[in-house]
């Protein structure tokens, strides 16, 4: 893969600040879809790293995100120096949630942020140590 | 089914979206949780929910879901508008609480996605 065909995009997602939460994953969506990369691929990316910001939001005092796009891969690197995942099986496992009773309020913390970030991606690596922070990092692959 | 057969089955209004109202929508999913309404993907669904904040647009944006019902009357605020209309998605509000709101339209024929795998 030449340089010349990667496109790499770089977020800061803010702390704390549940109503921009988002903005990032909507910018690279609106970016894909101009690049004529197909709807359900977006899609996908969209969603997966909608989950991941979100979980910045909640969990990490937000973090930089950042976004590598070949012809044949988008890669998403989520990086946070929040408090860390313990038990990251458990946090893998669909409906377990540390989130707090105000985030279940506003839509989120259902334990679903994780599992669907393996759903919609092609490979999900999740490493954290407490204390230091967590990096996730997520392919999807483009399909034709 | 279209946005408008939804507003006449829900006897709702809008808040946005009134031109897209013959659009065609072919799925449904109710849920005031947004990353089980994440986990849903199909084309051309509607979203009922009585959450109602910024967070239901974002994820309808990310979903390409084409129109939201706010049930029990909710209200979305000026914030929430400007970004619907941004971004394509039509709103409706409904007296109708969620349960009786999912029921009349499964009634008229709207169908859920398929079992969460």
């Amino acid at each position: 893969m030449s340089s010349e065909n990667t496109i790499v995009m770089t977020y800061e997602v803010p702390a704390d600040d549940f109503t921009r939460a988002g903005e990032a994953s909507s910018s690279v969506k609106s970016k894909l879809k101009k690049m004529g990369v197909n709807p359900e691929t977006v899609r996908k990316v969209s969603i997966a790293m909608y989950e991941g910001e979100i979980n910045m939001v909640i969990h990490a005092f937000g973090g930089k995100i950042d976004v590598i796009i070949t012809p044949e891969e988008i890669k998403m690197v989520l990086m946070d120096q929040g408090p860390g995942i313990e038990n990251i099986e458990l946090a893998m496992q669909a409906g377990y949630s540390t989130a707090p009773d105000n985030i279940r309020s506003l839509g989120f913390g259902a334990g679903m942020g994780l599992p669907n970030m393996k759903k919609y991606t092609d490979e999900l690596i999740v490493e954290s140590v407490i204390g230091v922070g967590t990096t996730v990092t997520m392919k999807v692959m483009i399909s034709e | 089914m279209t946005i408008e057969d939804i507003r006449v089955i829900l006897g709702g209004k809008y808040f946005v979206g009134e031109e897209w109202k013959d659009k065609e929508v072919h799925t449904a999913c109710g849920s005031d949780m947004m990353s089980d309404v994440l986990a849903f993907m199909k084309d051309q669904s509607v979203l009922l929910t009585g959450l109602c904040n910024l967070q239901v647009i974002r994820t309808c944006e990310m979903m390409d879901i084409i129109c939201i019902v706010f049930v029990r009357g909710k209200i979305p605020d000026e914030a929430m508008i400007e970004m619907a209309k941004e971004k394509d998605i039509a709103i409706l509000t409904s007296g109708h609480r969620m349960f009786s709101a999912c029921g009349l339209l499964y009634e008229n024929g709207l169908r859920g996605g398929p079992d969460y795998r």
